[in-house]
């Protein structure tokens, strides 16, 4: 049976994972590849950094990471931030990324999803939206969700969709950073006008959180930081607490 | 050769060819990436990597002038191993694309799961059932996850054909083999341990017969 997924995502500056990653077993929390490591071994299905480094000039430190990762780490991964071109995207791909995601360069360029669509496969291209309740729907917002776009969330999801757009990893403004659960009305309404994958994002405070995603909202892979960054909950512990709800999870294997 | 045997990864500008080259070299084998049809006709062991359509890998692999020696060597009784597309290729035609003649190595056509009620590709990690033995599955046990990415399946005329099954909408052979060819339709580079020991068992076959 296809299990739903479970993402732990980093967010990376210069090559150094941030956001104060606290595991005491590792020597280096900020090296990425360790971490990478560690949450492959605990049973993570796949990963997502988010690169926010500033400027463009640093941009080889990230180009390191993801070659360092793919060498060591055997399962997908996506890396987001700063990708604006399809050259952008060749290069990550060609360094050892499974998936690119674009968020704001989709926005200002919607052709960037066919684009890469075409040349690399929709396989590869996830569309992060990050949106904001408005009315009875919900916006589009951009830049980090700083700034509002006046775009529909849900038409854009079927737009970005029908573009070539291969999953959508949908954040919740609303609910991103509160611990206090995901935006289940708007990830069911994202998730049944589309028939590619949606992964949550934004509001795991724990596992209960994220069943209710994987269910009542229909998301198909569920994404969080820091409650696996700060301890509060190991990948194992999410996987066997979500088994035991009934819903499909791949196995932590047992280390030796 | 016996101890370094001579393992070539068919290069052809697939996406997932260095990921299949690292997950070699993970397992301890130096693997020769080329589009020599000469190297091809010397190898002791074959990996044909593949992400993508149908369409682009049939000419990719014509341009390059691979589709004989490809079918020579799989001719030779020398193990090989698809991947991915690298498996659907194998076949005789996919539907992909309008319709695609393949290297016809294996009887069979390649399918579009046209789900209404499940999304489509098939995406995540998902089970394999062994359904006989082979040195391929060699201490991988049955039910074990790996990680999938497709909208088609393959459809082999000759149910024998199947090693392994997964379930999604339907039950699909996921694994094909026959004589010295295994084609996995998921990507053992991506599946984590038991990805990986896919392709030490293959090394090791490789090892033996060289």
């Amino acid at each position: 049976m296809l299990t739903k997924r479970i993402i732990p995502c980093f967010d990376v500056d210069q090559g150094r994972v941030v956001k104060g990653v606290s595991f005491i077993e590792l020597r280096d929390a900020g090296d990425p590849v360790e971490l990478a490591k560690l949450y492959d071994a605990e049973g993570a299905d796949e990963l997502v950094f988010l690169d926010i480094t500033a400027s463009s000039d640093n941009r080889a430190t990230v180009y390191d990471m993801v070659s360092a990762t793919a060498d060591q780490v055997f399962i997908p991964f996506t890396v987001g931030g700063g990708i604006r071109t399809t050259s952008d995207m060749k290069t990550m791909l060609e360094l050892g990324a499974d998936k690119v995601s674009i968020n704001t360069a989709a926005v200002n360029n919607p052709d960037l999803v066919n684009e890469g669509a075409y040349r690399f496969g929709s396989q590869c291209i996830v569309v992060a939206i990050d949106a904001k309740g408005v009315g009875e729907g919900w916006e589009v917002y951009t830049h980090g969700g700083r700034t509002p776009t006046g775009i529909d969330a849900i038409a854009w999801a079927r737009e970005v969709v029908e573009r070539g757009a291969g999953e959508l990893l949908v954040t919740s403004m609303d609910t991103d950073g509160h611990q206090s659960g995901y935006d289940i009305p708007m990830l069911r309404a994202m998730s049944e006008a589309v028939n590619v994958p949606v992964i949550a994002s934004g509001g795991a405070g724990g596992p209960g959180h994220m069943a209710e995603a994987l269910t009542e909202g229909k998301a198909d892979a569920v994404l969080a930081a820091s409650i696996f960054h700060f301890g509060t909950y190991s990948i194992r512990e999410v996987k066997e607490a979500l088994s035991e709800q009934g819903i499909a999870m791949r196995p932590v294997a047992d280390r030796d | 050769m016996g101890a370094n045997p001579f393992l070539v990864v068919v290069d052809y500008d697939a996406g997932n060819l260095r990921s299949v080259e690292r997950a070699l070299a993970h397992v301890g084998v130096d693997a020769t990436i080329t589009a020599d049809w000469a190297d091809l006709a010397r190898a002791d062991g074959v990996i044909l990597p593949g992400v993508g359509a149908a369409s682009d890998t049939m000419a990719k692999l014509g341009e390059r002038g691979l589709t004989e020696p490809l079918r020579e060597y799989v001719a030779s009784g020398k193990p090989f191993l698809g991947v991915c597309m690298g498996l659907q290729a194998l076949l005789d035609h996919s539907d992909e694309g309008g319709g695609q003649e393949c290297l016809g190595l294996l009887p069979g056509n390649v399918r579009h799961f046209g789900f209404d009620h499940l999304k489509v590709p098939h995406m995540g990690w998902n089970q394999v059932t062994w359904l006989r033995e082979h040195r391929i599955a060699s201490g991988i046990a049955s039910g074990s996850y790996f990680y999938f990415v497709h909208s088609f399946y393959p459809d082999p005329a000759d149910p024998d054909l199947a090693l392994g099954e997964t379930t999604y909408g339907l039950t699909f052979p996921s694994v094909l083999a026959r004589e010295n060819m295994v084609a996995t339709q998921f990507h053992p580079e991506k599946s984590g341990e038991a990805g990986l020991a896919i392709y030490a068992n293959f090394a090791e076959w490789v090892r033996e017969a060289a």
